[in-house]
Parts: C-alpha cells; structure tokens; sequence
C-alpha cells in the first residue's frame, strides 16, 4: 500500500478520535494546557529574571580617578590598554572639563555651588575613566591590571577597593539567583512532563480494548499507534493555541507591576515583540509532549 | 490447514488451561469446539491467533509455526482469520461503516476496494441501512453482525467465533448461526468455540469436546453430549 495513503488514514484516524472523544480530548487539553502554561511561565520568569540580574550588574561598574596633574595623553594611553583587557565590556572616559559640565548640570539650580566653582582659579575636578567588566567577578582583575600598571603613577584611586565588599557579594548572589532559577525550572518542567504523561496513559488504559481488537484484526503496531500520537500531538497544539491566548491579558496585567517590582522590562512589550518566537516554542513543546506521551502510553497494549 | 500439536497452556499451577491438545483442522471445516465455561476454547483460538503463547507444544496455521512468526508474519495471519466475540469488541468510537473499514485499512486495502466492499459485507449481513449507526446505537444481535460482516470483509480463509451467540436472543442467535453457515457454504473454514448445545446440535457438523484442556471426543458428524 502506498505510504501516503496509510499516513492519511492515520492523519484522519487521530482527528476522528479527538472530535469523537470529546471529553477524554478535552481533559487532555485541559492538562497539557496547564503543563504548557507552565512551561510558558518558566519561561517569562527567566526572562524577567535575566533582565532584572543584567539591571544589577549594569549597575556594577568601576571608576579610576586620575591625578589632576596628569597629562590627558596618559590618561589616553591607559583608557586604551585598559580597553584592550579581555573582560572589559566598556569603558568611559570623562575629562576633567566633562566632569565639570556635568557638575555644574546637576548643580545648577544651586548658586552656592556654582558661585563656588567660579571662584576656584583652577577646576577642582578629577578625570575619570568608568569600566564595565562582562561579569562581576572580574572586576578584581581589572582593578589588579590598574595598580600593577604603568599608569599607576597617575591613578589618584580606583574606587573598586572601596566596594570590594559589595561586588564579591553580589557577584556571588547573581550566580545563586541563576541557579536556583534553574532549578526551578527544571523541577517544575518535570512535574509538567509527568502529569501529562499520565493524563495521556490514562486516556490510552481507557482504549486499551480498543487497541487490542485492532491488533487481533490485523493491524501492524505502527498503524494502531498512530492516530493515538496524532491525538497527541493535537492536544499539545491546542494547549499551545489556549496558552499564547491566556498569556494576552497575562503579561498586560503583569507586565507593567513586574517592570515596576524589578525595574526594566515589561513582559507585555516582550511578548508583543517575541509573539511568534513564543508561540513556537509553546507549538513545539505542546507536541513533543503530547507525541512522546503517546508513544511511551501506548507501547505496553501494543504486545498483543 | 490448522494444527494443534501438543498444545498445554498453564496459568499457573492449579489453572491449566489446556493438556496436551492435539487437533488438526481441514480447508472449508465447519467444526464446533465445545465444552463447558472454562474448558479451553477461548484459549485454543487465543493461541491461534498469538495473543497468548503455548507453555508447550506447538500452533500451526499452514506452514507457518504461530509461535515462531515474526511480529509481521503474525499480522499477515491475523489479516487471514476473522475473528467474532461473544461480546463483540467493536471500536465505540467508529461507526458501523468504518468499523468495518478498518479492518480493510489495516491491510492496506485501497479506497475504491472499501468503498464497494464495505457496503457488499453490510448487505449480505443485512444492515445496510445502519451503515453509519456507532455501536451504542445498535442492538446486541445488530453489533454481533457488524463483527461478522468485519470478520469476514478481507476474505479470510478462516472465521474463528467465539461464543458469537453468548449475548444475544433466540431470533438474533438463529440469525448469526444461518450467516456463520452461509460463510462456510462459500468455502470459508469456521471454528465456533461455544457451550450452546441446541445450536451445535442443529448444524450437524463435526464437533470437538473439550474437558478440563483436554480433547475428549472429535466426532465427523456429533452432537454436544451433555453429562
């Protein structure tokens, strides 16, 4: 028999006993709706937490303070060395005629500060060079570079030293927060996978008859499970439809709370902007499970 | 065609199901294994059809050895019997029609075939007007004629019934047993495991009686002797 056809009637087999078991299909769903709900929060909250994790460290920087005396081609000479350390994501330099502006900018609703500037003959202020490392922990390397450097001459301080403290220990809390957010995920993906599983082993015990006399008249293993994955898969498909929905007035609800609790992102705009990346995901989460479900339910009634 | 050499199935130690049956079987037989509740006849047609496997001895079906069939080997026997229950084992879910036309699909029959097959078998088991009727919506004697028109749809060399009028009233039994002997005037072997002496009684044909697993007497032409 041609194989297109057989793919077919196993195609139509499987949506035939989806539509005509209505309640089994529908409490299926329902279940791989929750799973696939929770598979989409896990995934909201990674993204919320890795958004709200790079706020922290975007917050993390450190600032050489340069000698006032020093010559702005020194100055120069470090910001490029110190630019070419591996773990610098950025680096800033502020002149000290920069540094000024700015404080005059902050301060310029107040005459007393700036009656005071204009009495100083010369600009009090210091040039400053801001670096950003990729990862927290690599701050005490930097710092290291800077006191070991030739530059060191010209460094007035590295205000590292003075936060040491701090950074380690967030540094430290950063890591924690992505592996117990890892944990958490992997422990309740599991709980998901699992309760769809049986919900599917249940549904296929209820047709186990079924599957035996379809067996005794003749039927290969592969064409008796078939249209079972195929309900599978369309319990997983429609729990992914229903979940995308839910997300809607989900995030626009939450969104803009969770954006004020953890500062940056609002869930809302990334699932507006990853609409289809989202669907996708749930698309394909919703199946995998849904087949796989099938395929180990199903496999001890096929030994007839 | 069908030979039982040696066959014993044990449960367990105190349930043997079947001692050493031996039991050859002929092309177009109409042969009616019989024997009280519990004798062995589901079991002997279990074998036949791999569900279960010997504890010893061995099932032939032609050349092939039942037991030693490869899983496709197994199929392509299973696609030569037709089978009937006592309780019938419909698919709830599919329609008359198509619980017909599934065991057509499973062997891989083409459209056009069930198209005009499907019909012929319900007509020829007279319910062709209750085509697209789901089991729940036929009567016992109804559901029990849809199970024939799916056993013999493929047209297979053997039609196994067991127990095909347990269930059913004296009309519909008459009806099942006039349509299991038409199919075997047509050439088909039948093997009807039943404990209904009237019906075995009224076909005249060659009768095996099973006690405790044990064959005790094969008559050409017997009747079912009740002790």
């Amino acid at each position: 028999m041609a194989t297109g056809v057989t793919i077919q009637r196993i195609i139509r087999g499987g949506f035939m006993s989806f539509w005509r078991n209505g309640w089994v299909s529908l409490t299926a769903t329902l279940v791989m709706t929750l799973a696939v709900f929770v598979i989409g929060s896990l995934l909201f909250s990674n993204v919320l937490l890795t958004s709200a994790l790079s706020q922290i460290e975007g917050q993390v920087d450190i600032s050489v303070y340069f000698r006032t005396d020093a010559a702005e081609q020194d100055i120069l000479a470090a910001n490029a060395a110190i630019a070419q350390l591996p773990q610098v994501r950025s680096i800033a330099y502020v002149s000290r005629d920069d540094a000024l502006a700015k404080f005059r900018a902050r301060h310029a609703g107040n005459a007393l500060i700036t009656q005071s500037l204009d009495e100083l003959a010369d600009n009090p202020l210091q040039a400053s060079l801001n670096i950003r490392a990729e990862s927290p922990e690599q701050y005490e390397v930097i710092a290291r570079f800077l006191e070991s450097s030739v530059y060191q001459a010209i460094i007035d301080k590295v205000n590292y030293f003075q936060n040491q403290v701090v950074i380690e220990r967030l540094s430290k809390v950063l890591s924690a927060g992505r592996a117990v957010g890892l944990g958490i995920t992997i422990a309740l993906a599991a709980i998901a996978v699992l309760v769809v599983l049986n919900t599917i082993r249940l549904a296929i015990y209820v047709a186990r008859d079924e599957i035996s006399v379809m067996k005794v008249v003749g039927a290969s293993s592969a064409y008796v499970r078939g249209p079972f994955v195929v309900s599978g898969a369309l319990y997983g498909i429609f729990a992914a439809f229903i979940t995308t929905v839910l997300f809607y007035p989900l995030t626009f609800w939450f969104g803009p709370q969770a954006a004020k609790f953890f500062g940056g992102l609002n869930l809302f705009h990334y699932y507006l902007a990853h609409f289809f990346q989202i669907f996708l995901i749930l698309l394909s989460c919703g199946i995998l499970l849904g087949t796989l479900s099938s395929v180990i339910a199903i496999r001890r009634y096929l030994k007839v | 065609m069908i030979y039982f050499d040696k066959v014993s199935k044990t449960y367990s130690a105190t349930s043997i199901a079947l001692d050493g049956v031996s039991l050859a079987i002929e092309p177009k037989e109409f042969v009616s294994i019989v024997g009280r509740s519990g004798a062995g006849k589901t079991t002997l047609l279990k074998l036949l059809l791999a569900e279960e496997k010997p504890s010893s001895g061995e099932v032939y079906f032609e050349s092939f050895n039942v037991h030693n069939a490869t899983p496709n080997e197994v199929i392509q026997i299973r696609r030569r019997i037709g089978c009937v229950f006592q309780d019938f084992r419909l698919l709830p879910s599919k329609t008359a029609f198509e619980n017909i036309a599934f065991a057509m699909e499973a062997a891989g029959a083409a459209d056009a075939d069930i198209a005009v097959d499907v019909p012929q078998a319900l007509e020829l088991v007279g319910l062709a007007d209750k085509a697209w009727h789901f089991p729940n919506e036929l009567s016992g004697g109804e559901k029990q004629r849809v199970a024939i028109a799916r056993a013999i749809v493929n047209r297979p060399d053997v039609v196994l019934a067991d127990e095909p009028t347990g269930n059913l009233d004296p009309i519909s039994m008459r009806e099942i047993m006039g349509l299991l002997k038409s199919i075997n005037e047509l050439g088909t072997t039948v093997i009807l495991a039943t404990h209904n002496h009237d019906i075995v009684n009224a076909l005249e044909k060659r009768v095996v009686t099973i006690e405790s697993g044990k064959v005790v007497r094969d008559d050409k032409k017997g009747r079912y002797m009740i002790k």
